[in-house]
């Protein structure tokens, strides 16, 4: 199946020299949940906001449904909805107004009942007369999902939809993308709350400096690059390491009562075995085991390190 | 063309003007009516006519044609500059809108609000003085170039604008002046010779002297001359905007 989106080569200069996006290709499929990780200034925001016709690409070709973004700029935005990472809003405006306004910017004729259903999804039906001053944070965040989903797009952007929001709204935003995914939506957030990625998404590609570093299916990322820990609970506290075990990774917890040793799940030899084995022939006896896979958060700090 | 589009940023736009009702058409209103009374009825009894007019005619037209110059550089450079200053204006920018349909649905709108007040003022006008309208077609083409011309001039302002002191520093440092001394309370040929001569490098001369012409069939200085500036307003500003869409300028960096 072709892509629903395929960038090329995209390249981005801003008018005072600072260059940022260095030849980024990326190609989204139809469906999916991507997951653009990125530090701040990493370019998230800047490829985003050049897909979707806000930035000027210095360079680079963006295809999205088979439409060129700029050549073809109406085909190709209609697919397109996009929930920025500010939360700028219209003060003054009614709640069912500015939906029904951002429908109209895209040449559909007015259609109250999917500006309802929208509304009701999103749990602001009751709202829909109210300025939208009068609204909380959390409310104004879905508005602005709404708004993008007037014009029934196939591709949603989430530009960091939970920055600076509690606990429950981002459980909520993160049901809203569950429904919308069902639905056959493709959609694109970015984030830098791994937690997110990890709890939303299908892929996961991390950008920093302007380059796209790594795109990667989110299990097999974890698999792939997941370290574990192996934490041994010994029945006796040691004061220091026995001299034997020096050439394994280990480390002993401060009050002596526990090792940890770290391992590569992809290596060939973990080298559990062997650990094993030298431990009982030190004479260290331990009565319980535990292990524990690295978070994507760890994996992700290793890459833009390296990077 | 996305038709739908315009549509719904020109009503949303005089959607705006139906909440604000009080700051864009009541209170240029009253303003006028205020200039009328202090330049009508105290200057004017004692300036009895200009060149056969009563002089409380006389500034009829150039008080609509100060309104509408103010009102459109107003509601058309506040239209644009609100979007951007809230952020919201990606929403028009992302949408499948070109940038002519975004400048005919902003200029409209404020183009139609301005002439909507200018007509408030004529008709109010009425009520204080005789008026007289020789070529009602030159009136109301004049009525619309003029009102179409400054919404584009405070459009591609609002997009200049990045702080509210430049939004108001064009109209209120440039446009008003020129607009006061552009003959909108006295004809020019009142004036000493030399400073005749130094006033009609004032562009703004001309549209009044035109639009005055067209109620009482006397004008400062000639018809088509008068046409010729207002063409070359309305084209020079357009050929900004269009260097405006051309670079992305403030808008799309």
């Amino acid at each position: 199946m072709a892509p629903i989106l395929s960038v090329r080569d995209l390249e981005k200069t801003y008018d005072g020299g600072f260059q940022a996006l260095k030849s980024v290709s990326l190609d989204i499929r139809e469906g999916e949940v991507f997951a653009l990780l990125g530090p701040n200034g990493a370019g998230k925001t800047t490829l985003i906001s050049t897909i979707c016709g806000l930035v000027r690409p210095t360079s680079g070709s963006i295809d999205v449904g088979g439409f060129d973004a700029l050549k073809d700029f109406r085909a190709a935005r209609q697919l397109i909805g996009l929930v920025p990472q500010e939360m700028p809003t219209a003060p003054f405006e009614m709640v069912a107004d500015t939906v029904a306004f951002s429908r109209g910017l895209f040449g559909l004729k007015p259609d109250p009942a999917l500006v309802e259903s929208i509304l009701k999804d999103l749990s602001l039906w009751d709202k829909r007369d109210n300025a939208i001053m009068s609204l909380s944070g959390g409310m104004k965040r879905r508005l602005l999902v709404a708004k993008a989903l007037a014009h029934e797009p196939r591709l949603l952007f989430l530009d960091e939809p939970t920055a600076g929001v509690d606990v429950e709204l981002r459980h909520d935003m993160w049901r809203i993308v569950g429904n919308l995914k069902e639905r056959g939506v493709t959609i694109i957030l970015t984030t830098h709350y791994i937690e997110e990625a990890e709890e939303m998404a299908d892929r996961v590609g991390v950008i920093n400096g302007g380059e796209i570093i790594l795109v990667e299916d989110k299990a097999e990322l974890m698999r792939k690059l997941g370290r574990k820990l192996l934490t041994l609970n010994l029945s006796e506290p040691l004061s220091a390491l026995p001299a034997s075990l020096a050439q394994y990774d280990l480390t002993l917890a401060s009050d002596g009562t526990s090792l940890v040793y770290t391992y590569d799940t992809h290596a060939e030899r973990t080298g559990i075995t062997s650990l094993l084995t030298d431990l009982s022939s030190a004479g260290v006896r331990f009565q319980d085991l535990q292990t524990d896979q690295s978070s994507l958060e760890d994996i992700f700090v290793d890459l833009v390190k390296s990077g | 063309m996305n038709f739908e589009a315009i549509k719904s940023i020109y009503l949303a736009e005089m959607a705006r003007t139906r909440r604000t009702i009080m700051q864009s058409i009541i209170s240029p209103v009253i303003s006028t009516v205020l200039y009328f009374v202090v330049f009508g009825a105290a200057i004017g009894s004692r300036i009895t006519e200009v060149d056969g007019v009563s002089y409380g005619a006389f500034i009829v037209p150039g008080l609509i044609m100060l309104s509408l110059m103010t009102q459109s550089l107003s509601n058309a450079s506040f239209g644009i500059y609100f979007p951007k200053f809230t952020g919201t204006i990606f929403e028009v920018l992302s949408a499948p809108v070109s940038f002519l349909e975004i400048t005919i649905a902003y200029v409209g709108a404020a183009a139609t609000k301005s002439v909507l007040v200018g007509l408030i003022i004529l008709i109010t006008a009425n009520f204080f003085v005789p008026l007289e309208i020789q070529h009602p077609v030159w009136m109301a083409a004049f009525f619309v170039l003029t009102a179409v011309t400054f919404a584009l001039l405070g459009f591609i302002i609002g997009i200049w604008a990045d702080n509210f002191e430049k939004l108001q520093f064009v109209p209120l440092l440039i446009v008003t002046p020129l607009a006061f001394l552009g003959g909108s309370f006295y004809s020019i040929n009142m004036l000493p010779e030399f400073w005749q001569k130094v006033t009609l490098i004032n562009p703004v001369v001309y549209l009044i002297s035109g639009f005055r012409w067209s109620f009482y069939g006397q004008a400062d200085v000639s018809l088509w001359l008068s046409l010729l500036a207002t063409m070359i307003f309305l084209g020079g500003s357009l050929a900004i905007i269009h260097r405006i869409f051309k670079t992305g300028y403030r808008l799309k960096p």
